[in-house]
């Protein structure tokens, strides 16, 4: 059976990553994954939610070696975490943070580096071998899972490092500001550093300076990994940006002024990443170049209906994507919107109906429905947030919104949340979206005071 | 701390409420929040219940500080934890640390 070697560093002294801009080699890191794999506890599935991107890395390869299967949720909810008990009973979850209060078996990441740095064989892995599941919100409140395999995963990231130029045998230090759990943080920063002969920061900074300041003392060529968010406040926040060799961007559309900024504020080009939670990642583009984008040469997309199937090449199964697309030859595609069900704030994806359904299963909501809002003028590239109509005369706000933050990721929380008497239901049930926008329009006019979120009272 | 205590002490003007109250219009601006800055308490926390911010709030704030009081916001700086406690808290910090 074909394997693949865990890392594709060639020499024990390359670096795999760099922590507090201190370079670790292959042979600290595989003599890292050797030890932990030794003394996980039994169980084979692992909730790996370190914080530290270099000990989340050590632990997924740890959990290779151990044929440990890595769950990657996209949200961290009370419900959620009773769901993956059920899913997989024998869970546990590893950390490196004393603070994390999650209700499954804990193994804190050992903090004593491995004592043996004796040189090792890198270790092969089945390329069949399953090794994670990552999860999305499904449309009925239960998460659903998606199988990833060794080899599927290995060459989705293959395909990426080509189509970034850091594929070619010169190491390229990785600065995420996703984290290591997201599918795209996964696949750009961890599988890419392992896969790619590349090293991987270990920190996630987050404030401007914090990402200017770790990305300065990364030895170049350096790449940062990021999200229209965090390139607009960035670009934003009238500091000295220090000098990349590429950015990459995913998780939304850039705009092509956001990108002309970004590759001259920073001298790098710009590359965009499209993908999803289920096929990985599958298309890229130069986003001053081009509004077209790419898909990866062994994937295709059937159009059907309206509705696109991505398939082939590391795409497990044929999955039909949340986005709107139009074919533009074989190979390449452009982005017309989202579907109607599907929301994506900031990079998390839900379905209208997952987020209903969670609506309306607390005790005391009669009827209510989540509503995506016009883009707002004003917002200027912001984060355009959810809106929700309850009908709920015995409960108030704090107390609903508390419940629902059990159940669902706090980016989908309503804002606003607006009570109402009733839904403008047709005879059929359905609801339609003008008799909506215009309840949130009377809404306006009428009870101004209570449009927000009266819990801030 | 002391030392702080004093520097907060120092910062006259404009009067800790008065900043509080242009604090609370900008996070209401920046946000699109559908509320009075004024119904922001002073004491509720800014972050995951109270106000309700998340980490994607907390950026967009970051951005507004920096371009009105010149403050740029630092994950690993001391007070980083206590800043969003509430309302009272940012204010102090504002006016401890702004250039502008």
């Amino acid at each position: 059976m074909a394997s693949i070697a865990l890392i594709a560093h060639s020499s024990p002294d390359a670096v795999v990553a760099y922590r507090t801009g201190i370079a670790v080699t292959a042979r600290t890191f595989l003599a890292d994954v050797a030890h932990l794999a030794t003394c996980m506890p039994r169980g084979d599935h692992v909730l790996n939610v370190c914080k530290d991107r270099y000990r989340f890395t050590v632990g997924f390869a740890a959990s290779l070696l151990a044929k440990k299967v890595s769950l990657l949720p996209s949200t961290h909810s009370p419900q959620f975490i009773r769901q993956l008990v059920q899913f997989a009973p024998d869970v546990f979850c590893m950390t490196d943070d004393p603070g994390c209060d999650f209700d499954l078996p804990q193994f804190r990441y050992p903090d004593a580096p491995a004592g043996d740095t004796a040189p090792r064989a890198v270790p092969a892995i089945d390329a069949e071998q399953l090794v994670a599941y990552v999860f999305t919100s499904g449309s009925t409140g239960t998460p659903v899972p998606h199988k990833k395999t060794w080899g599927r995963l290995v060459a989705c990231v293959r395909e990426g490092a080509q189509r970034l130029g850091i594929a070619g045998g010169r190491s390229y230090a990785l600065l995420g500001t996703v984290p290591a759990q997201h599918m795209y943080g996964f696949e750009s920063t961890v599988l890419t550093c392992l896969q790619s002969s590349n090293a991987l920061c270990a920190e996630r900074p987050f404030y401007p300076v914090d990402i200017c300041a770790n990305l300065a003392r990364l030895p170049r060529p350096r790449v940062l990994i990021s999200t229209p968010i965090h390139l607009r406040t960035l670009l934003g926040a009238d500091i000295d940006l220090p000098a990349a060799d590429l950015i990459v961007s995913a998780t939304a559309a850039l705009s092509p002024q956001l990108a002309l900024d970004a590759e001259q504020s920073f001298g790098a080009p710009l590359i965009e990443i499209y993908g999803s939670t289920e096929t990985g990642q599958i298309a890229s583009r130069r986003t001053v170049a081009t509004h077209e984008w790419q898909l990866w040469p062994k994937v295709s997309l059937t159009l059907q209906d309206g509705r696109a199937w991505a398939q082939g090449g590391h795409v497990e199964q044929p999955t039909l994507m949340g986005d709107v697309l139009e074919a533009r030859g074989d190979q390449r595609f452009i982005l017309l919107g989202r579907t109607e069900d599907l929301v994506n704030i900031a990079g998390k994806r839900g379905s209208l109906g997952y987020l209903n359904h969670h609506l309306n299963a607390i005790p005391g909501v009669l009827d209510g429905t989540f509503f995506v809002r016009e883009e707002e003028p004003g917002s200027a590239g912001g984060v355009t947030r959810l809106a929700a109509f309850v009908v709920a005369p015995n409960l108030d706000a704090a107390s609903l919104l508390e419940r629902l933050r059990e159940r669902i990721d706090p980016v989908f929380l309503p804002r606003p949340l607006l009570f109402v008497e009733r839904l403008p239901r047709s005879t059929t049930g359905k609801l339609p979206r003008e008799a909506l926008l215009s309840l949130a329009a009377g809404a306006a006019e009428c009870a101004p005071a209570n449009l927000g979120r009266p819990w801030a009272r | 701390m002391s030392e702080k205590a004093s520097l907060l002490q120092q910062t006259s003007a404009p009067e800790p409420a008065a900043l509080e109250r242009e604090i609370a219009g900008l996070i209401v601006q920046a946000l699109n929040l559908d509320i009075d800055p004024r119904d922001i308490s002073p004491e509720a926390p800014l972050y995951g219940e109270g106000l309700g911010l998340d980490s994607i709030d907390i950026l967009e704030v970051a951005l507004v500080v920096s371009k009105q009081y010149g403050i740029q916001l630092r994950a690993d700086s001391e007070e980083n934890g206590e800043i969003f406690r509430s309302l009272r808290h940012f204010a102090k910090y504002v006016a401890a640390q702004r250039m502008k």
